[in-house]
């Protein structure tokens, strides 16, 4: 098991290690792009902090709440998208033929494509979020029962996104320039989830529980990490229930791209 | 003239292709569309007046800001990226060469593009936008006719940055970095994050002035009914300030990296 | 048993074309169909055809980039499709009209990349890349990035990329295309001696029948999908009645020449197309004009695939 989950995670690593060395970006242009990551997500934030000049909260949660769970999902996302991000480029891939290139190679075809091109630079992205993510929790009344639920929340959430990300790109393999669908449940669910639930109406919340579970990302475990009851009165065992929708979530993808490999009709001659 | 009439056309049937990616963007346009208008409910619901905005104002505000994202594309792109792109492979220095000014081809182009994203990303949203909510139309004619106006201005104004920000590639190479970081601004400054109105005290007086704001801020408040009369004019004042001032600057930087590439060989 | 075997394979895919404005109807369209195919170690094989012949679709199958609609294929021993990264190991695949390098990356970054996906022993990978820089003339390209390399520079790093790991079968989808004349005749040397050296087994599809008669001993012709021969090269040329054209420029204007074992097929002024069969000898002929006629210049055209494909297909 360990070995299963070990190797190709350590073959991501070498790889991302080189793309790394080998970056061709200029220094300037490096930093710009790292600074732009870091700001074009920060701006979302210093969004939520002017509303809150015109209340005091929203969907009766404060604003070192909202930041909670603002970083709560960012943090997730902006792991998934350090790791798994490059898989939006699949059409792309499939389209010049570099994934017949990588299907030659005897690594992971799904290591590969995640691998392909690492940057750096998509950690600013990660740090904002963790800023954000720090300055509410510094708020929060701490228990090890909470340590403990904040980092299951930022993997299982991290997990999510993932799967996300992969299950969506792999629509590419049937139609190659429908990138931007995934968007709107990848980013468009990232927005969703930076509010508090009780600002959407019951059928959202309950759709993003048993539909597409993306409440599972921050919204249960913050509620628990908040010591607050469930507004829709969920049960709150709903609250700990984040890994084993991560894991459900993880196996759906790993079938879509199964499935999508195998109907893969590569292009041209 | 004929000229730029065909470079726009060529341009609107290059984006017109790709049929899968539009109607994929239009579905992501209402997805956030949609999300906004619940955020922005629950904001006004609070606070009535917030901004001078009534909640209808607000969620109109919310669905047209949908649809100039890609219009006067707030994240960047457009014609300005193939020229970012002949900057890089060198190939612009052929363009110099040209007998057909460059500013000018690149201005048709991105207006062919907007055209084709106004007609698609800008209007489909707004009507699914108009079918789940309850939004506010330009109250006459005259409204019509000055949104109508100010559309166009806000795209060259977004054409100038974006222009401005792939012609820098000419003196760092790469310009894209400079343009996340223009985005970044131009997403804020333009009241996508949040509607400027609701910018609190010495911000609101700076970035109502700023160029981004002419992208969305100042049609919607045209639209809205929030702008009348001589603020009408004024609003379309500054978007045509801006508008003249930056093609103004494109001109003249594309002069000193004419020199740069055609003296210097690149 | 062979290193490659394929029996029945078959490829079809579903296209959909537009029929009116909103309508569109569903096609099969038979890529490959029931192809047989047996190559054992060691051998040089020539997978032709016209273009959209199904011989890419077939390499794909091989690599395991495709997975079959119907028969039965084992590669190695192995059903490539369900154990492509298995296989992996043992092959070497060169894609002519695309590269496997990495644009942006010198061509060194781009090896040391492949050394960790294949996880070459560094040992093993120095003692290649050296060898491969050596044959192919490399040495002065490593630190370039691929964006920059000309075709034949590329193709030459391509190969070296696919070799690295010491594959037993090269698969080789149209390597000489667009390669000048010198670059073609190096690189037909270098997979000589990887065959006769290395004991690597080769398949490669080709326009170029030059690259056939330079390589292989046996020829793989497919048309529409299916195999239309299988055998040796000369045989190929008996059977499609290909002939090879002596272009003659004499000094002056002459009646169609006649020689023995050519006929002319057209005449120019000066010039003089005179066909002969493709197995036979050039020399010969070249002497008997030559000693016939006053000759300015005299060329060789070789037999042009489609033509000889074309005549065994019509027969069959």
């Amino acid at each position: 098991m360990a070995e299963l989950l070990l190797t190709p995670l350590v073959r991501y690593c070498e790889i991302a290690a080189l793309w790394v060395r080998a970056s061709t970006t200029y220094r300037a242009s490096f930093w710009m792009l790292t600074v732009g990551g870091f700001l074009i997500t920060g701006v979302d934030f210093v969004g939520i902090w002017i509303l809150f000049h015109t209340v005091h909260s929203l969907g009766g949660f404060s604003l070192r709440e909202v930041a909670f769970l603002y970083g709560g999902t960012g943090l997730a996302i902006a792991i998934a998208d350090l790791f798994v991000g490059r898989i939006e480029r699949l059409g792309s891939m499939i389209r010049l033929g570099r994934l017949d290139t990588m299907m030659v190679r005897p690594v992971p075809l799904l290591i590969q494509v995640c691998a392909d091109e690492f940057a750096l630079r998509r950690i600013a992205r990660v740090v904002q979020a963790l800023v954000v993510f720090g300055w509410a929790s510094a708020y929060v009344d701490w228990s090890p029962g909470r340590v403990a639920m904040a980092a299951s929340m930022v993997v299982s959430g991290s997990v999510i996104f993932f799967a996300l990300f992969i299950a969506f790109a792999c629509l590419q393999f049937w139609t190659a320039d429908s990138a931007e669908v995934a968007n709107a449940f990848t980013y468009g669910g990232n927005t969703l989830t930076s509010y508090p639930l009780t600002v959407f109406p019951g059928e959202v919340v309950k759709a993003l529980t048993f539909v597409l579970p993306l409440a599972f990302v921050n919204w249960y475990p913050s509620l628990y990490i908040l010591g607050r009851p469930d507004p829709l009165g969920f049960p709150a065992w709903t609250q700990v229930l984040s890994p084993v929708v991560a894991l459900a979530m993880a196996g759906i993808a790993a079938l879509v791209w199964r499935t999508g490999v195998r109907h893969y009709r590569s292009t041209g001659s | 003239m004929p000229l730029h009439v065909s470079i726009a056309t060529r341009a609107f049937r290059r984006y017109s292709t790709y049929t899968a990616a539009t109607l994929a963007g239009i579905f992501t346009n209402c997805v956030f569309g949609v999300i906004v208008c619940f955020v922005y409910t629950a904001v006004w619901d609070q606070s009535p007046r917030a901004g001078g905005y009534d909640v209808q104002d607000a969620l109109t505000y919310a669905w047209l800001g949908q649809a100039m994202i890609m219009t006067v594309a707030v994240w960047g792109g457009g014609s300005p990226d193939d020229l970012a792109e002949r900057i890089r492979s060198g190939d612009v220095a052929l363009d110099f060469y040209r007998p057909v000014g460059i500013l000018g081809w690149y201005v048709a182009a991105d207006l062919g593009r907007a055209t084709f994203h106004l007609l698609t990303r800008g209007i489909a949203p707004t009507i699914v936008g108009a079918l789940l909510f309850d939004l506010r139309w330009p109250s006459g004619p005259i409204t019509w006719l000055a949104v109508a106006a100010s559309i166009p201005l806000a795209v060259l104004v977004s054409f100038s940055l974006r222009f401005l920000v792939a012609a820098s590639g000419f003196w760092i190479l790469d310009s894209q970095g400079t343009k996340v970081l223009a985005a970044s601004a131009a997403v804020f400054f333009s009241g996508l994050t949040v509607p400027l109105v609701l910018f609190p005290g010495w911000l609101q007086d700076v970035a109502v002035l700023l160029p981004w704001a002419t992208f969305l801020q100042v049609p919607a408040d045209i639209w809205l009914g929030q702008r009348s009369g001589l603020e009408v004019l004024a609003g379309l004042g500054l978007q045509l300030f801006w508008a003249v001032a930056l093609l103004a600057g494109c001109a003249l930087v594309l002069r000193t990296a004419e020199r740069k590439v055609v003296v210097q060989g690149g | 048993m062979g290193l490659i075997e394929a029996r029945g394979l078959s490829r079809t895919f579903t296209v959909y074309k537009r029929s009116g404005r909103l309508n569109r109807t569903r096609t099969e369209v038979r890529a490959v169909h029931d192809l047989d195919l047996a190559i054992e170690p060691g051998e040089m094989v020539g997978y032709i055809g016209p273009n959209g012949a199904g011989k890419s679709t077939t390499i794909k199958m091989l690599t395991g980039i495709l997975v079959p609609t119907g028969g039965h294929l084992r590669v190695a021993g192995v059903d490539p499709s369900r154990k492509r990264r298995a296989l992996a190991h043992r092959i070497g695949v060169v894609f002519g009209q695309r590269t496997t390098l990495w644009w942006d990356l010198p061509l060194r970054d781009s090896f040391e990349l492949l050394q960790k996906i294949y996880r070459v022993p560094s040992d093993r990978f120095r003692t290649n890349l050296a060898e491969f820089v050596e044959l192919l003339d490399l040495g002065d390209l490593l630190d370039t990035p691929v964006r920059q390399l000309s075709l034949g520079q590329r193709m030459r790093g391509d190969i070296t990329a696919a070799l690295l790991h010491d594959p037993e079968i090269l698969y080789l989808d149209e390597p000489t295309i667009g390669l000048d004349v010198i670059s073609k005749g190096r690189l037909r040397e270098f997979l000589r001696t990887l065959n006769a050296e290395r004991g690597v087994t080769l398949l490669l599809t080709t326009h170029d029948l030059q690259d056939i008669e330079a390589l292989c001993r046996r020829v793989i012709v497919i048309d529409h999908g299916t195999k239309v021969f299988d055998g040796a090269l000369t045989e190929l040329h008996r059977q499609g009645g290909s002939t090879r054209t002596l272009v003659v420029d004499l000094v002056d204007e002459a009646p169609p020449i006649s020689v023995e074992g050519a006929t002319a097929r057209r005449v120019e002024g000066p010039r003089q197309w005179l066909s002969f069969p493709a197995d036979a000898s050039a020399a010969p002929l070249v002497a008997a004009v030559a000693a016939a006629y006053d000759v300015a210049d005299l060329s060789i055209q070789e037999p042009d695939i489609e033509d000889v494909i074309r005549e065994l297909y019509s027969r069959s």
